[in-house]
């Protein structure tokens, strides 16, 4: 497939030392991205640093007003977690609809986030909640971490260590699936919290996950499904390819978030 | 060339590999369980599914060496003494294969399934399922075979 060397590490200042000393390092989380990059030649690292080893970077704890996920933790803990169903239903009900039970068995929140496809699940729920990205250098907020497709603030070799997302009054992810990627072709996380509504949208942006804010505005003065009627979204920044017109993104956008807001109760 | 140990159907195995060497490599070639299949090699159909420490994963999507110490079952692991598992009984006697291609890992993921959640809806069933892939049967007696096995291994 490739000629990496496979290094293992049990602490986190082991992995980045590890990374630091590669010519060309790659870490190695649940690899359901990083292992078919590599098999399609799309990445060719020199060494591949394994995090599975450390077992401080997995957990799920809620404290407090927010809820506190370990990069490390795989998407079916997520989604199975009965302290996340209750803190923040819609994260629960996200990290279930995450590509098949196999992906969710081994891939992981920080793999998800550190890759920041444009299509992935977890950087809406970031964006929408106001959520904050630890590594382990420093904090980072979510509106600052995705700067663009696969594009993130991670500097070189930094490690992202956990995610913590603030509760929120009501939240839920609306995600209109492509049938044969298991991705989201259009996906809308709504969030009331204390400051207010918040629309991210991911699959669509040209930029990768980004907040609707007419969308936002709407729902500011009328929190109902039917404050969005006859809105509409622009399709001009949004992609269109094989499986999607940017013009049917942008009617799906304002489809989902309607279905999100009803399912908010 | 690394030397990897792990647990393979109850037996203790050791072996070479390179750091590269998928695990479904490993079980095919090395260890010579054909039994696991491998459909796609991206990571989309499921065919190569075994259990990894009682979790199902595909195969083609972890290396070797991330199995070390683990605990893996494959489709060869499943019937005890020559008596079928009543996964493996249930999709005999509802017709759930055709081709028979996509069953092992089939049979594996529902397995995970079921063992997770005994008393699993059809939705569950097939939101469970949507991993593997099946060209021939359309799934409707596969999700009916996996119904079967659920209410046998609660026993
Ligand atoms: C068939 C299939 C369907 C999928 N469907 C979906 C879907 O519907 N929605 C969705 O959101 N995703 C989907 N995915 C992607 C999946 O969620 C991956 O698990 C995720 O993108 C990557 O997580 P990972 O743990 O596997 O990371 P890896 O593949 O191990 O790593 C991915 C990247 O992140 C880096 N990285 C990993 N951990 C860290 C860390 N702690 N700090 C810094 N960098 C790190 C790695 O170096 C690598 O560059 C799918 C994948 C497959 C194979
Ligand atoms: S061969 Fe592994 S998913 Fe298809
Ligand atoms: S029985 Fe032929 S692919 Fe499923």
């Amino acid at each position: 497939m490739s000629n990496f060397q496979y290094l293992s590490a049990s602490a986190l200042d082991e992995a980045a030392a590890k990374l630091k000393g590669a010519q060309d390092g790659a870490l190695l989380a649940g690899g359901m991205t990083l292992l078919p990059s590599i098999k399609l030649g799309l990445s060719d690292p020199s060494d591949v640093v394994d995090l599975a080893g450390i077992s401080d970077l997995a957990g799920i704890s809620v404290k407090g007003g927010s809820v506190t996920i370990g990069a490390m933790t795989r998407h079916a803990d997520v989604a199975g977690s009965s302290d996340v169903a209750k803190a923040i239903p819609a994260l629960a009900a996200l990290a279930g609809g995450i590509g098949d039970q196999q992906v969710r068995n081994r891939g992981t929140i920080g793999g998800s986030i550190a890759n920041n496809d444009p299509a992935a699940d977890y950087p809406a729920a970031c964006l929408a909640l106001g959520a904050t990205i630890t590594t382990d250098s420093r904090s980072i907020s979510a509106e600052d971490f995705f700067t663009g497709l696969f594009e993130t603030a991670l500097g070189e070799g930094e490690i992202i260590k956990s995610v913590s997302f603030p509760t929120a009054e009501k939240t839920a992810y609306q995600k209109f699936t492509s049938p044969a990627s298991r991705y989201a072709l259009v996906g809308v996380f709504v969030a009331v919290g204390s400051d207010g509504v918040r629309v991210a949208v991911t699959g669509c942006g040209q930029g990768g996950v980004y907040r609707e804010s007419g969308l936002e505005a709407a729902l500011g003065g009328d929190f109902s499904a039917g404050a969005l009627d006859g809105q509409t979204v622009s399709g001009d920044n949004l992609m269109s390819d094989i499986h999607a017109a940017a013009d049917y993104r942008a009617h799906l956008i304002v489809e989902m978030a309607k279905r999100a807001v009803a399912a908010c109760g | 060339m690394t030397t990897v140990s792990m647990t393979v159907n109850g037996e203790a195995v050791s072996a070479d590999a390179q750091p590269d060497t998928l695990l479904s490599e490993f079980i095919r070639e090395t260890l010579d369980l054909t039994g696991t299949h491998v459909g796609c090699d991206t990571s989309q159909c499921g065919a190569c599914v075994v259990l990894v420490n009682g979790d199902s994963a595909k195969s083609c999507t972890m290396l070797a060496v991330q199995a070390e110490g683990a605990d893996i079952t494959t489709i060869e692991g499943l019937a005890t003494n020559g008596e079928l598992h009543p996964m493996q009984k249930a999709f005999h006697e509802n017709h759930a294969l055709q081709c028979g291609f996509c069953t092992p890992g089939m049979m594996i993921s529902a397995i995970d399934l079921v063992t997770k959640n005994p008393d699993a809806s059809e939705a569950e069933i097939r939101h469970g399922l949507e991993g593997n892939i099946c060209r021939c049967t359309g799934y409707h007696n596969i999700v009916k075979a996996v119904s079967a096995a659920a209410a046998e291994m609660k026993g």
